[in-house]
């Protein structure tokens, strides 16, 4: 069972695009890999004003997810609380878990030339900090919820 | 070794107070100040990593062995480097007069250490960039209330309505307002926004007017007029602190509500009702005065009537409106030794004109502009030199080729900032500051409902062969005699001389970053306001009789704006949220987010002109020309095209930067000095290009 999410409040979300250079910053990312990213439909007309609304996407952490099994190092895991994660130690940089996420996810990080992707900043969760994109966010837009059973 | 280091963002020119964790002097994690900022940064703030990180910025004092900007320079030491500077200026001290140099900054807390310099250096010649930035605002604001733009402070947080004239607030992102606009949205307040294209801010708006270019004063004309037929604005605040509300009634008489919504092209139901709405929502109204506004002809006017609005919402000194920033002086703390206290002001008159010739504007930095016409004729005296510390005239101001024909005048030009701005590429020497990690700067003060002190402390050394700006300028003072004015030799010397009239010590900011100077924010009685307003009558003046004196009216009577010629556009331009202007373009993340501008061109017109969404443009001024990739979109209005301001760099060592995307300000030929007569700001938005369908855009492609 998945422990935690991340949830945007698109009603606070001026698009400044703030997330994704935290993400790259904490994870020491060279130009490349975005882990995270903010994107907008078109501007519509909406009673007289342009609108348009701001999305959040980063790893889904799926309940059963596809890039795990296919993994052919185990470096790909899914931790007891949810998170999807690669240890980097074992991972050959072979992408498979790219081409079998449905999203296409996983990316390679040319610095190191494994796969990397969104792991809600665990190291940071462990210390009971929040992930670098929701600690950062401009607007405190950005929310790291813990799901509860109802 | 882990430890955390309270520093100041040198992103913008914001300077967010922020935390800096560092490891083994590694810079590990930058957030907002927890105690302020509760942790938000913007995209540019978390890209301070990469910046020091970056090489590509000047890693030692330069000295120019090719021609000006030939872009040859020799490495050499800190010593050679500023000896060269002191035995140039010494020259030109003993040929023309110290007052042949100018000293120009970005403005902001720091510039007080500037100012003393070139006032110590024995030139009234200290300048920023204002004049083409805030010039006409900051005046507007003292010919109303006696108080320069930053008299007031903006409660958006509890503010009922907000309404920005173009001013792009979520995108320019300071992030303590833009927390306060989304609290205040989130509250269920309303937004209206003026502007001649869609915004990231404007789509937040709850009420949108998209109006002809250059018309913001006939719609804050429009505004006035019908609030004063509806009568919805505070009588007794009108009675009891304006002066001149009948002479203006009469002259805004002509300009109706029905007349504005015509000249700008809205509705004018949407326009009553917006006043209105406001009449019931005051005095928890905020026009946001504008920040940027060296744009049209009237920019000078359009601010004054903005500010004017104000008063009639009677918003000033209560929750939700406009406050006093208040001082160290409030709270029963003395303020901080200044610099410029030590040393005596030169009596020599501006190079600029400034105090002598231009009576109506304030001396402060006067207008930078103004030095290139003393460059280029002589008069009132030469200018010789010029030292820009962290300010890029060839990107703040327009016509970069007429900018350099007249500092062919020059002897000296210096440039001391952290990366190579393209002045620095053309300048003489370079001398490189260290970035501002690297660094420690002065104690400042800022204002506001609780005044603090605070300060940016070195969070990790300098990795090339660079310094502070402190200690540049004191080295530099103690080679031309005067460094004794400047006491200190380390950053722990210049702190306890700044603080020692507060009472304060360093080591009280270690816990916060910060002293904080009032546990409760601090608010004056507004029914006894008389004397804080600084103008001659004392009393806020809708009519200033004064600059009327002088031959300039209070109002000015408009003047449509020129239609552009069939197949040429009004160049406008702004900001976006992942750049500061000029200065970050290189940034590796920020460049990876935003490499180029784009040129926006209305639907419409675009189709006329054979242009599609993504197609390359060429952009033509009058010699200049920029190509870009266009685009197209219904929320523009058609007589406009718009980019972001800053691209189109030509410092080759900016390997990412250059030659990326398009300067507006190239293209800005014939107006670097033409200027508001009555505000002092440059008039950006007064340049017509045409814009064609690029050949570059492949209809077929020979590769062999």
């Amino acid at each position: 069972m998945n422990k935690y999410m991340l949830y945007l409040n698109a009603k606070r979300c001026i698009g400044c695009h703030g997330c994704e250079v935290h993400c790259k910053a904490n994870k020491d990312l060279p130009v490349g890999p975005i882990l995270c990213e903010i994107a907008h439909e078109p501007l519509k007309s909406v009673k007289g004003v342009p609108k348009t609304e701001f999305l959040f996407r980063s790893c889904y952490h799926c309940e059963d997810p596809y890039c795990v099994p296919i993994c052919p190092t185990g470096a790909m895991k899914k931790r007891e609380d949810g998170i999807v994660y690669i240890d980097q130690e074992l991972c050959i940089g072979c992408m498979a878990c790219a081409g079998a996420c449905p999203w296409n996810i996983p990316q390679i990080n040319p610095a190191t030339g494994k796969a990397i992707k969104c792991d809600y900043c665990m190291d940071r969760v462990d210390q009971g900090l929040k992930p670098a994109c929701v600690t950062k966010c401009t607007t405190r837009a950005l929310k790291f919820v813990a799901l509860q059973e109802i | 070794m882990k430890k955390t280091v309270w520093s100041m963002c040198g992103m913008c020119s914001v300077r967010c107070p922020i935390k800096v964790e560092v490891e083994d002097g590694d810079v590990k994690w930058i957030e907002g100040n927890p105690h302020i900022l509760k942790g938000s940064l913007c995209a540019k703030g978390s890209a301070g990593i990469v910046l020091q990180k970056d090489s590509e910025r000047p890693q030692q004092p330069l000295i120019r062995s090719g021609g000006r900007g030939a872009g040859k320079w020799e490495p050499v030491s800190w010593y050679t480097a500023l000896d060269h500077v002191a035995d140039k200026i010494e020259k030109i001290k003993d040929k023309y007069g110290a007052k042949a140099i100018v000293m120009s900054c970005r403005g902001g807390p720091w510039q007080d250490l500037i100012k003393a310099f070139c006032h110590a250096l024995g030139s009234p010649n200290f300048s920023n960039h204002d004049s083409a930035c805030g010039r006409n605002v900051h005046h507007a604001s003292k010919s109303v209330y006696g108080l320069g733009r930053k008299g007031f402070i903006y409660d958006i947080a509890n503010a009922k309505h907000l309404i920005s004239f173009g001013r792009n607030l979520l995108a320019s992102l300071r992030v303590a307002e833009v927390n306060q606009i989304m609290d205040m949205l989130d509250s269920g307040g309303s937004f209206t926004y003026v502007d001649v294209r869609q915004t990231l801010t404007g789509i937040k708006a709850t009420r949108f007017f998209q109006v002809r270019p250059g018309t913001d004063y006939a719609l804050a004309l429009g505004m006035i007029n019908e609030v004063i037929k509806q009568e919805a604005y505070d009588k007794d605040f009108v009675e009891k602190y304006t002066v001149g509300f009948d002479k203006m009634a009469e002259f805004v008489e002509p300009y109706t509500a029905d007349w504005a919504a015509k000249e700008c092209g809205v509705k004018l139901k949407k326009l009553k009702d917006f006043v209105t709405e406001i009449g019931a929502e005051r005095p928890r109204v905020i026009f946001h005065p504008g920040w940027m506004l060296s744009r049209y002809r009237d920019s000078f006017y359009a601010s004054r009537c903005l500010h004017i609005l104000n008063v009639l919402m009677g918003n000033i000194e209560t929750e939700g409106g406009q406050m006093f920033p208040k001082t160290p002086g409030d709270c029963g703390v003395k303020g901080l030794r200044t610099f410029s206290s030590n040393v005596p002001k030169p009596e020599d008159k501006r190079a600029d004109g400034v105090g002598w010739k231009y009576k109506h504007f304030d001396k402060g930095p006067g207008l930078f502009h103004l030095f290139y016409d003393a460059m280029m004729t002589g008069e009132p005296y030469p200018i010789k030199g010029l030292i820009c510390y962290r300010h890029d005239p060839f990107n703040c101001f327009p016509d970069v080729a007429s900018q350099k024909e007249a500092l062919d005048n020059c002897e000296l030009l210096v440039s001391i900032d952290t990366h190579y701005s393209e002045y620095g590429w053309y300048s003489d020497v370079i001398l490189p500051e260290s970035m501002y990690l690297e660094r420690e700067t002065p104690v400042a003060t800022q204002k506001g409902l609780k005044p603090r002190f605070i300060y940016r402390d070195r969070a990790v050394e300098p990795r090339f062969n660079t310094k502070p700006s402190w200690e540049i300028l004191k080295m530099l003072a103690d080679r031309l005699g005067f460094g004794d004015l400047f006491p200190f030799q380390t950053a722990e010397d210049m702190w306890k001389w700044q603080l020692e009239p507060t009472g304060y010590a360093i080591d009280d900011f270690q816990e916060k970053g910060f002293v904080s100077l009032t546990d409760t924010p601090i608010m004056y009685d507004r029914d006894s306001l008389e004397g804080r307003f600084k103008t001659a009558s004392g009393k806020i003046e809708l009519i200033n009789e004064t600059l009327e004196g002088m031959g300039i009216p209070s109002f000015k009577p408009y003047q449509s704006p020129k239609k552009p010629p069939k197949g040429c556009f009004r160049l406008v331009f702004g900001r976006s949220p992942v750049h500061a202007h000029s200065h970050t373009i290189n940034n590796p993340f920020l460049h990876e987010l935003m490499p180029e501008n784009t040129l926006w061109i209305n639907k419409r017109v675009a189709t006329r002109l054979g242009i599609s969404d993504g197609d390359w443009v060429d952009v033509l001024g009058d010699s200049q020309m920029g190509t870009i990739r266009a685009h197209v979109t219904e929320f523009i209005h058609p007589e406009a095209v718009y980019t972001v301001h800053g691209f189109g760099r030509q410092v080759p060592l900016q390997s990412r930067a250059y030659h990326a995307g398009m300067s507006d300000q190239k293209l800005q030929e014939g107006l670097l000095l033409l200027m508001d007569e009555a505000g002092g700001g440059l008039c950006l938005c007064e340049k017509f290009v045409t814009v064609r369908r690029s050949s570059r855009n492949p209809r077929r492609r020979v590769e062999l």
